[in-house]
């Protein structure tokens, strides 16, 4: 309940959270949203001794089409995305993703970039990106990098391949094609818990109704975020019809880890990661036909 | 004399008296007590379920800035005070001395200059265990190999056993099984009712402030029975009982967490008689779902025999109770399973026999609590779990079947086989209207559609009959104290009154209705009238508000005591007006002279007469104080229909619709009667379909914080929909049965029932609680039902 | 550990204090400043008793350090009554019985004027969406509905602008 001491700075600029970054190595902590962090900080799950307040850094907070993508800042909160009109009529896929974090009250506060860079596989938003093929910047003091989601989470769970010193200060959603669509569905106990299971798909279709791209990512069925590639790969240059949507299922299926625990058996959530990827695929088809 | 006084009468929905503080944060709940010099406690909590304690080193929790004392066992071993009573005749460790029993038992308490540094005081000390093995099955605890749990009390308890309690006619009972088997028919049912915790927003704390100059202790306290908790207090401190002031304030929910004893009250009790400073303890919530007292944990077997056509005759149950490391149950003292025997509920049984074997197992104690009006939630959904397989398994509709066995009206007052004397009742019309309002017939139809196109739609009924009101002073006791109630109201000669009651409002809205139950006694405004709690140096001496007794005890002595004022009134009137009482009429307000109306004197008229022109043969003032020993317990009833839509791709269960008719007698206010039922259905949802505590097999918990223990949300509660019938209780005397726990007592079966009345035609009898979606998920792939 | 200042401004009060870098906000705002109408609940930033407005945004209180409060704008229960005139939301607790022990309600009352700033007009479902983040134990949610849309309706028809989250307070 109550948190062991740290000390505690606020960088006010990425180059000053950077430097402070190296300077205190892995005894700091980035404070971001704090929704994650703050609770571990209070059950002594975690024990920095300085904590890194960005929440003041300017211009971090972003949603901005461009360059053939949308760019979010690292800073910009769960509350943000959910309200977008932009997001909603564009993005659907981050929508349906925004809306199933947590709370709405801890939305207001949780950050895109820290539900990411937290590498917690019960995240949301992991599965999200990694089914739309997402891009994080990171800024060290080497400069600035492009790091391609499938390789951002490491091995093991949260852990990213960001370098000791690198902020996490953006992340690039690829514009919508002419006939694309994606949808987030996510199984909980409850309103505020985190999946029983989650699946994101997004698929593009080409002027004959084939699938040229198709990205799966599961949330909360193994110890990092999962991509299921075979699944995607199985559906490129078909068209998605039930028998296709269904093996693409059973390859999700498998591709999943998922333990037993009180979220459910593994074989529950093993086959919900099968019922999910079908309704997602479903969805995600009826928008890329420009429908709900 | 004054302006047109407003009456208002029962039946009314005022406005809450009590909102106008709580809707500007301005509620004094007792971590808003803020004492000069006070101090804070923390507790350390033993990370194993079963331990031997091998030392405690406080040395460099005491080097810790801010902290001023680190209390052990052994402190208060030498006090006397290591071990208390419980409220169930067995001692309970306040902080364990050479051994510990479950996980998060008190160990040490640390007392410090901030909430901070107590806690940091509390990460230093060093326990040394050496770790037992661990009992957490019930049914293992009670093998010839188990480990004795309760070396401390072997001599009068040499297993892990802590009783047999058994009542009702064994010998018949089996005569009437026997002829069912050969005649008739035999249903069987096991249901387990998982251990859940009533988890009340506000957790469980105290201020304890002793004052050397005085000898007086001021004890802040979330207490659902002041009174009581004073007397305790008393009894195992050793601390004159004058001298001992409990004040509870405001509480924010109770639902049975704050009725009992627990070890931060006692450390904190001891800690400000030997710092000579007030010392604040309060829980967090992860140590209110693991050590607070929890609810229900039963393991029943139950059998009904009934005859072809499912007419019931006999019924017998058997239950394994685990009551964990010790045995803290809250309930009168003659009655070990609390009123568990209700379990006839509302169907005219015979003959019939019940059982229950209470366990030790190594986990936190409790067992009474979360709205359950002492074993009722148990009792009532074994019976209408078994009344609904019985129903499946003679082909016949669920509420046809209760129909044919109720209890029917003309049999109030009624005799149970297992000898509780119900008030009474009218369970057919409650039934009859709860199916009118939600379409039954209409449901039924629609429920034969869907099943053959492979849908899945399920309705629920539970018809519960509750017992509450606790209770007649010859067989209802609290660790010795007789469960009367009581009301003390002082009317002040301007004519506004002041009332004290015995009971504690815990958001249950007594400072409105009782205001209102004197304010139709009198005839007066409840605005005039304030009714006070909590404090026992001033409310007169009460039991508390649990299982669902205030109304029905505290509510009467309210009433009675109105009554003893109005007589005394009715005297001075006589005398101001020069007539006999006998000539005296009384309206809302005002007694005058029969056949000259416009000849009276009003309520406040004779209450300024009481002081300035009282009759020479009365004491002056006006002011009177009943303490009510009620002559019999009170059945509130009701009926509930759930339908449910099951999802065969996740096995969710979504509620379509929840339809409540509950009778609790005269009601005094709607609105509050209402909202104690949406409240009580909620509670009753929640163990149907999301809370449940559970260890593994070292003793650790699960739903040991909010995260991971279910609370339901706005999105998960369904839009309750209620109805009300009204049969009054005939010996109370307003009339009025209670009803706080009725929701919770019938609601999860209403549920259950309905999910298995969805899967009974696959051949599904039973799910045990709570139904999550991967169980209905797994009934549905066995039987080749699972979809997309 | 370090001590900060900080200056934040409560209900259109400057507060100044020097606070521990851990301490958390809700302990900074009832224990120091005795604004003791903000509660505790939990330890899992579950139950939203704790709701307060930071900034505009609904803030669980507990999930947050003082020293990040600096500077901010904070809105608590106490804030809600201006000039000895209930605000809507307090009017409609009362009036529709959303309230029984009292001890969600503050956290519950500051979800919702955020709320209602954002989408003055909710329907039934996003109501229950919008105070998903906040547990009642007491009244089973209903009530508390039918107090938003009470509120949602006296400040749509009143001409006058009571205080508003995003203000924080005069």
């Amino acid at each position: 309940m109550i948190p062991g001491s740290f000390d505690y700075v606020t960088a006010s600029s990425v180059a000053e959270a950077v430097a402070l970054l190296e300077q205190h190595g892995d005894e700091a902590k980035i404070l971001a949203g704090g929704q994650s962090l703050i609770p571990l900080l209070r059950f002594r799950l975690a024990g920095p001794s300085v904590l890194i307040d960005v929440n003041r850094i300017p211009d971090l907070d972003y949603l901005q089409e461009t360059d053939g993508a949308l760019h979010i800042g690292a800073l910009t909160r769960e509350a943000e995305l959910d309200s977008s009109s932009l997001i909603l009529a564009r993005y659907p896929i981050l929508h349906d993703t925004a809306k199933m974090v947590a709370d709405p009250v801890v939305r207001n506060w949780a950050t895109v970039g820290g539900n990411i860079a937290h590498a917690d596989p019960a995240n949301d938003h992991p599965a999200t990106m990694l089914a739309v093929g997402a891009q994080v910047v990171a800024r060290g003091p080497d400069g600035e990098r492009v790091i391609p989601i499938d390789e951002f989470f490491a091995d093991s769970s949260f852990e990213t391949t960001l370098r000791p010193s690198e902020l996490l200060v953006e992340i690039r959603v690829p514009a919508p094609e002419m006939h694309s669509g994606g949808a987030y569905f996510k199984l909980e106990r409850k309103v505020g818990d985190y999946a029983i299971v989650g699946v994101a798909a997004y698929i593009v279709l080409d002027a004959e109704d084939r699938v040229t791209y198709a990205g799966i990512g599961l949330t909360n069925v193994g110890a990092t975020p999962i991509k299921a590639r075979d699944a995607g790969q199985s559906l490129i240059g078909n068209v998605l019809d039930d028998a296709a949507i269904h093996r693409a299922a059973d390859l999700a299926a498998a591709a999943a880890h998922p333990t037993s625990d009180t979220r459910g058996p593994a074989e529950y959530k093993r086959a919900m990661v099968r019922t999910l990827t079908v309704r997602a695929l479903r969805k995600a088809l009826a928008r890329a036909h420009g429908g709900e | 004399m004054a302006a047109e006084v407003q009456h208002h009468g029962l039946g009314e929905s005022y406005k809450r008296k009590e909102d106008a503080r709580f809707i500007r944060g301005q509620g004094h709940y007792v971590d808003d007590v803020n004492l000069p010099g006070m101090l804070y406690g923390d507790i350390v909590r033993s990370p194993y379920a079963h331990a031997l304690i091998k030392n405690v080193d406080i040395s460099e929790a005491l080097k810790v800035p801010g902290v001023v004392a680190v209390i052990t066992g052994k402190d208060l071993d030498a006090a006397g005070l290591a071990w208390m009573p419980t409220l169930s005749g067995d001692t309970e460790a306040v902080l364990a001395l050479d051994r510990v029993h479950y996980v998060m038992q008190e160990v040490a308490f640390v007392v410090a200059t901030s909430r901070y540094a107590a806690a940091d005081g509390a990460a230093a000390v060093d326990v040394d265990y050496e770790p037992l093995k661990v009992v957490v099955d019930p049914h293992k605890a009670l093998l010839p190999d188990a480990p004795l749990l309760r070396p401390d009390k072997k001599d009068r308890q040499p297993t892990n056993q802590i009783y047999h309690w058994e009542t009702g006619d064994k010998a018949d009972t089996e005569a009437m099984f026997a002829e069912a088997e050969a005649n008739g028919i035999v249903v069987k049912q096991d249901v387990y009712v998982p251990r859940i915790h009533p988890a009340p927003i506000e957790t469980c704390g105290c201020v304890a402030q002793f004052d050397k100059a005085t000898g007086k202790l001021v004890v802040w306290m979330t207490s659902q029975a002041p009174h009581v908790h004073r007397t305790l207090f008393a009894i195992v401190a050793g601390l004159p009982e004058h001298r001992i002031r409990i004040i509870s304030p405001d509480v924010g929910g109770g639902f049975g967490n704050k009725v009992p004893i627990y070890p931060g009250y006692v450390c904190a009790v001891v800690a400000t008689i030997t710092t000579g400073k007030p010392v604040k303890w309060i829980e967090d919530r992860t140590e209110n779902l693991s050590s607070t007292g929890f609810g229900r944990d039963y393991y029943i077997h139950a059998e009904v025999a009934a005859d072809k056509d499912g007419t019931v005759k006999a019924l017998k149950v058997h239950t394994l109770a685990d009551h964990g490391a010790f045995d803290a149950a809250a309930q009168p003292t003659k009655f070990p399973a609390g009123l568990f025997h209700i379990c006839t509920g509302s169907y005219d049984f015979q003959k019939a026999f019940v059982e229950v074997d209470a366990v030790h197992t190594n986990k936190a104690p409790g067992g009474i609590a979360y709205r359950c009006s002492f074993r009722v939630t148990e009792a009532s959904y074994l019976i209408e779990r078994i009344m609904d397989t019985l129903a499946h398994d003679l082909g016949k509709d669920p509420a046809e079947l209760r129909m044919q066995n109720f209890i029917k009206p003309e049999a109030f007052p009624y005799r149970s086989a297992l000898n509780w004397t119900y008030d009474s009742g009218n369970y057919e019309a409650a039934l009859r209207l709860a199916m009118k309002d939600v379409g039954y017939e209409e449901l039924r139809r629609e429920q034969a559609e869907k099943r053959a196109r492979g849908e899945l739609m399920g309705i629920g009924i539970s018809s519960f009959t509750e017992i509450v009101g606790a209770g007649p002073g010859k067989h209802f006791d609290i660790a010795g104290i007789q469960m009367f109630d009581s009301c003390e109201i002082r009317v002040h000669p301007t004519g506004k009154a002041l009332a004290r009651i015995g009971v504690q409002t815990q958001g249950q809205g007594h400072e409105t209705t009782f205001a209102q139950i004197i304010a139709a006694e009198l005839g007066m405004s409840p605005d005039d009238i304030d009714v006070e709690h909590g404090d026992t140096d001033t409310a007169p001496y009460g039991l508390g508000t649990y299982a669902s007794r205030s109304t029905p005890v505290a509510g009467a002595a309210t009433a009675l005591a109105a009554r003893k004022v109005r007589d005394k009134a009715k005297k001075i009137a006589a005398y101001l007006l020069e007539v006999g009482e006998e000539d005296l009429e009384w309206e809302p307000g005002r007694f005058y002279v029969k056949g000259s109306p416009a000849k009276g004197k009003t309520i406040q008229e004779l209450a300024f007469a009481a002081y300035s022109n009282c009759p020479p043969y009365l004491e002056p003032g006006l002011e009177a104080v009943n303490y009510y020993d009620p002559p019999n317990l009170t059945y509130p009833f009701g009926s509930y229909i759930c339908v449910v839509d099951l999802d065969r791709g996740t096995g969710a269960v979504h509620i379509r619709r929840f339809l409540a008719v509950d009778d609790c007698g005269t009601i005094i206010n709607p609105m509050v009667v209402e909202g104690q039922i949406h409240g009580g259905l909620t509670q009753g949802l929640a163990p149907a379909m999301f809370e449940e505590i559970t260890y593994d097999e070292e003793g650790n918990i699960h739903g040991g914080n909010f995260q991971d223990y279910l609370i339901p949300t706005s999105m998960e509660t369904p839009h309750w929909e209620t109805d009300r019938t009204v049969t009054p209780s005939p010996h109370h005397p307003i009339g009025a049965k209670g009803v706080g726990e009725s929701p919770t007592v019938g609601a999860p079966q209403a549920i259950v029932n309905a999910v298995v009345d969805a899967l009974a035609h696959l051949g599904v009898r039973h799910i045990d609680m709570p139904i999550t979606p991967w169980k209905v998920w797994k009934i549905l792939e066995e039987h080749g039902l699972a979809a997309d | 550990m370090s001590k900060h200042h900080i200056s934040v401004t409560i209900n259109g009060t400057v507060y100044e204090s020097d606070v521990d870098s851990r301490t958390l906000l809700v302990h900074w705002i009832r224990d120091d400043l005795r604004l003791t109408g903000t509660h505790i609940g939990c330890d899992t930033t579950s139950c939203g008793a704790c709701t307060i407005i930071v900034d505009g945004k609904a803030t669980k209180s507990c999930t947050m350090f003082a020293v990040q409060a600096n500077g901010r704008q904070i809105m608590t229960v106490e804030g809600l009554e201006q000039n000895n005139k209930l605000h809507p939301l307090q009017e409609g607790f009362h009036e529709e019985h959303a309230l029984q022990c009292g001890f969600c309600t503050p956290g519950m009352m500051m979800t919702s004027l955020a709320l209602l700033e954002s989408n003055p007009n909710p329907t039934e479902e996003e109501i229950r969406i919008g105070i998903s983040g906040n547990l009642c134990r007491c009244t089973g949610y209903v009530n508390i509905v039918k107090a938003v849309q009470y509120a949602a309706n006296k400040l749509q028809a009143s001409e006058e602008v009571p205080v508003s989250a995003g203000q924080g307070g005069e």
